[in-house]
Parts: C-alpha cells; sequence; structure tokens
C-alpha cells in the first residue's frame, strides 16, 4: 500500500491555496476600485498602477539577489500594491507611492523572510514610512485641491472636518459616506462598496470574520461614550462610516499572516484595533488611526496566538514539569 | 588595524551602538562623536597598556572604568571649553562614553594583554573604524533626511526630504539596511 504522508496544514480543499485567497481579496476590491475610479479619476488608475508594478518588481528583484525563486504567482506582492494605493489620498506624489511600495515589500515583507513571515501587515509599513517622511505632501491638506476632478475633492475629509467643532456642521451626511461621493483616501470613502466586497470575504472565508465585527464592536462602544462626553462632534455611527475604518476593518486588518490565528485572538485582535482606532481618532494630532492601531494590534500578535491556544477535544495538555 | 573594516566595530561586532542610534542624524555631531569615542579609547588603550602588568584579575574592570571615565571627562570638558555649541548638542551623549562597551572590549581583549605599540595601532584601527561607521550612517541619514551634508545644502530643495530618516525610528532602519548591506557584499565576496 502506498500512503503518503504530508506534514500539516492539511487542507481539506486544496483549490483554497495562497493565490486562489489573494486573489478572493482582488475580486473583492473591485467595487471600492470602481468607487474610487469614478470619484478620483485617473489618479486612482495611476496610483494602483504603479503601486502594483513597483511591490512586484521589488519583490521580484529581492527573491532574485537572496537566490529565491522569482516569482510573483501567488499575488501577494500585487495585493499589498493594491492596499497601498487605495490608503494614499489622491494627490500622492508619484515618488511618494513608489517609495512606498518598495519600502512595504522590503522592509514589510522581505526582510522577515518573505510571505507568511512577516510580523506587520506590509501595505501598512510603507504607509507608515510615507506618512512620517512626507507629512508635508501628505497631510490633511493633500486631500482638498480647488479645481478638483470632483467636486467632493474640493472639500476637507470628513474626519478632518469633524475633529473641530466649528467646522462639524459640514460634516456630509449618511448618504455620501455609503457611496463614496466624498473626500479620503483613494479606496476608503464609498462604505457600500467595502461592505460589499468585505462581506464577500467573510462569506468565501478567506477573511475571518471575527476581525472586522471585532474592529466595529470596538470603535462603537467607545464612539458612543465619547460622543455622550462631548470628547468628538460626530456620533458612534458618523464615526463608523467616516474614514477608513471599514477599509481597514475588512481588508487590512484581517490580512492572514500579521492576524492571530487562533479564534479568541482575532476577537481580542479585532476589539483591539477598533478601541486604538477611536483612541487615535479623538486624542491624537491625527484625524485617523487605522493604520497606527493595525501596526500596534501586529506587535501584539505572536503574544495573543500563545495566550488563547484553545482547548483541544479531551482536555489540555498535561504540563510538562520543567516547563 | 583589522578594526578599520573586517572588524569594524559597529558593522561587525555590533558593539557601541548608543552614539551610534542616537546622534547620527547629522553628520557633525556623529563626527565630533567619533573624534571624542577615538581619543577615550586611543588614551584608555595606551594607559592600560602601561598598567598590564599591575592589574590584578578581580580588580581589572574598575581599573578600565577609572581610566575611561577620567578621559571622557576630559573630553567632555575640552567640547564644552572649545565647541560649547556641540556640546549642548550631544547632551548627556559624551558622558555616556564611559560606558561604551567598544572601549572597555578593547581595553579587555587588547591593551590588557598586548604591549604598548599594538595597543596604539589597535585603538587606531578600531577608532577609525567607529567613525567610518558613525560618518555613513549620518551621511545617509543626513543627506535623505535634510538634504544637507556638514549643514550645507547640497541636494536641490526642491528634492522631497525624507523626513522619517532625521526621528529616532530612522537611526534603526538606516543601521539595519546598511548592516543587511554589509552582510549581503561580504557573503557575496566569500
Amino acid at each position: 500500500m502506498n500512503v503518503s504522508v504530508a506534514s500539516s496544514p492539511h487542507f481539506s480543499n486544496m483549490k483554497q491555496g495562497t493565490r486562489q485567497m489573494m486573489v478572493d481579496v482582488i475580486l473583492a476590491l473591485i467595487p471600492t476600485i470602481a468607487v474610487s475610479v469614478w470619484i478620483f479619476g485617473w489618479y486612482s488608475i495611476l496610483h494602483i498602477g504603479i503601486c502594483v508594478l513597483t511591490c512586484s518588481l521589488t519583490e521580484l528583484v529581492w527573491k532574485k539577489l537572496a537566490g529565491m525563486p522569482a516569482s510573483v504567482s501567488d499575488a501577494s506582492g500585487p495585493l499589498t500594491g493594491v492596499i497601498l494605493a487605495l490608503s494614499l489620498p489622491w494627490s500622492a506624489p508619484i515618488y511618494v507611492s513608489v517609495l512606498g511600495s518598495i519600502f512595504a515589500i522590503a522592509i514589510g515583507k522581505m526582510i522577515f523572510g518573505g510571505l507568511g513571515m512577516n510580523l506587520f501587515n506590509p501595505a501598512m509599513v510603507g504607509r507608515a514610512f510615507v506618512m512620517l517622511s512626507f507629512a508635508g505632501a501628505l497631510g490633511a491638506s493633500a486631500y482638498v485641491y480647488d479645481g478638483a476632478p470632483a467636486d467632493a475633492l474640493t472639500q476637507a475629509t470628513p474626519l478632518t472636518v469633524a475633529r473641530d467643532v466649528a467646522t462639524a456642521q459640514e460634516f456630509p451626511g449618511l448618504w455620501p459616506l455609503l457611496i463614496g461621493k466624498t473626500n479620503g483616501s483613494l479606496g476608503e470613502t464609498s462604505s457600500l462598496a467595502i461592505l460589499l466586497g468585505g462581506i464577500f470575504l467573510c462569506v468565501r472565508r478567506t477573511a475571518a470574520w471575527q476581525i472586522p465585527t471585532g474592529v466595529v464592536l470596538g470603535a462603537v462602544i467607545p464612539a458612543a461614550f465619547f460622543e455622550l462626553l462631548g470628547f468628538t462632534a460626530i456620533t458612534a455611527f458618523d464615526h463608523l462610516f467616516a474614514g477608513s475604518l471599514l477599509f481597514g476593518a475588512f481588508f487590512i486588518a484581517t490580512d492572514p499572516v500579521s492576524s492571530p490565528i487562533t479564534p479568541k485572538g482575532k476577537w481580542i485582535f479585532g476589539v483591539g484595533i477598533g478601541i486604538l482606532i477611536m483612541i487615535l481618532r479623538t486624542f491624537s494630532s491625527y484625524p485617523e488611526g487605522v493604520m497606527f492601531a493595525v501596526l500596534l494590534m501586529n506587535s501584539v500578535v505572536p503574544l495573543l496566538n500563545r495566550w488563547t491556544i484553545p482547548t483541544p477535544v479531551g482536555g489540555s495538555f498535561p504540563e510538562k514539569p520543567n516547563a | 588595524m583589522a578594526g578599520i573594516l573586517p572588524e569594524n566595530p559597529v558593522y561587525r561586532q555590533l558593539l557601541g551602538l548608543c552614539p551610534v542610534l542616537a546622534v547620527t542624524n547629522s553628520l557633525k555631531p556623529a563626527l565630533t562623536m567619533a573624534a571624542a569615542t577615538a581619543f577615550v579609547l586611543i588614551c584608555a588603550n595606551i594607559m592600560v597598556s602601561l598598567l598590564r602588568h599591575l592589574l590584578k584579575p578581580h580588580l581589572r574592570i574598575l581599573v578600565f572604568t577609572l581610566t575611561i571615565a577620567t578621559f571622557v571627562t576630559v573630553a567632555d570638558k575640552l567640547l564644552a571649553a572649545f565647541l560649547y555649541d556641540m556640546s549642548k548638542e550631544l547632551g548627556p551623549y559624551v558622558p555616556l562614553i564611559i560606558v561604551n562597551c567598544l572601549i572597555i572590549s578593547r581595553c579587555e581583549a587588547c591593551s590588557s594583554k598586548e604591549p604598548l605599540w599594538p595597543s596604539i595601532v589597535d585603538a587606531l584601527g578600531q577608532g577609525v573604524g567607529f567613525t567610518l561607521a558613525l560618518g555613513s550612517l549620518a551621511f545617509v541619514r543626513e543627506l535623505l533626511g535634510m538634504g544637507s551634508l556638514l549643514g550645507f545644502q547640497v541636494l536641490p530643495s526642491s528634492f522631497p526630504t525624507w523626513g522619517i530618516l532625521v526621528l529616532p525610528p530612522g537611526a534603526f532602519l538606516t543601521l539595519g539596511v546598511l548592516l543587511g548591506t554589509v552582510n549581503w557584499w561580504s557573503a557575496r565576496k566569500s
């Protein structure tokens, strides 16, 4: 008898490999990308193109130099590019996209040993680098531009408006936030498009549903408290749909590499991100906090994985005497 | 003399990283710091080498530290007297040379066992290597972070400066990238 024994993980469905997951995410991003092209015109295509190209090239060059099989066929490099591009302001200079992509792949991913080894979400590492380096070119004023291609772009972003009680009256209503007729990063404007793609991901089980649910709960509850206490000028509901909270919850936090593997860990991870987002939005000098919230929670993922090891059926393993 | 490149204190031995990370956001403080460290290193090595026959094993670290502390005080007061602004800018990092592990490690590994001349050569090599390391790090950080070198604007003002490199995380990033490059390069050579 010929039995082949393989080491874990044992897939029940061999089709669901890394490539399939990444392609799923790109499919789920199609509504978001469509809205982004509708609102921001060719800036959106430009940035996505540059980021995908640079990310793929960086990964190829690195793998070639490191003597690894040089290919980007698992689609994770291009996906990092898409997510990075969608998190940039539309007026970002081209060097920002290029440097952000190189940094995301080289420092965010390959330096740890490539896909599956990285501690932090590569796209957010790249974004943090360009945001801190080129604060002038990417600050709140980068979003606003008189004579921009669409009316929405002549306003400040909803969260920038909401920071000041005096301007909070200009906060757009729920409808513009849902369909995306408002200003913001390339991919964060339309909550409806994000929800559509996000729910598709959760149904396909490409994304763990615990994480986005955790983020939403973790953000809405403190937001309601902050609203009651008068720390923030807009309602908890507005906080949920404005900015990149939903985009972060469904597409950034759910990165399978940099999020916990246990169900309980995923809950803690999601809720932690949600609470951090609200703390950063309310008390930090930035209007938005999704990036730093995700990076901070990424750094405790190994700890969460260790804390939340599930008990196997039949009881836990006996403690080793000297462990 | 192996300290210049093959046994570079920063890139090979990862010693003395506190000033490497703290004062390399531009070239001027980095070079001043490197000069002060090299001065202390050479003087301490000479002194310890001359004292080596009197050293008792259980007291040697104490003697090293006192010797180093003496020369650090000299360097600190010299800086304060002649380069007052620089002394202010470097702040506590000059007195902290006392605990720079590079100097103690050279005293222990070399000058407490070797005669005077090899000790001086060794200290010179390590000092030059340390200067090279601090200089290269500060070169990258000042050039990309502020577009200038030694305080002179060298890149056109339209160049987008990489603000993060001047901040503390930039030190870790630059050191990591340079270290990786050095390792990769030497791995390819062999």
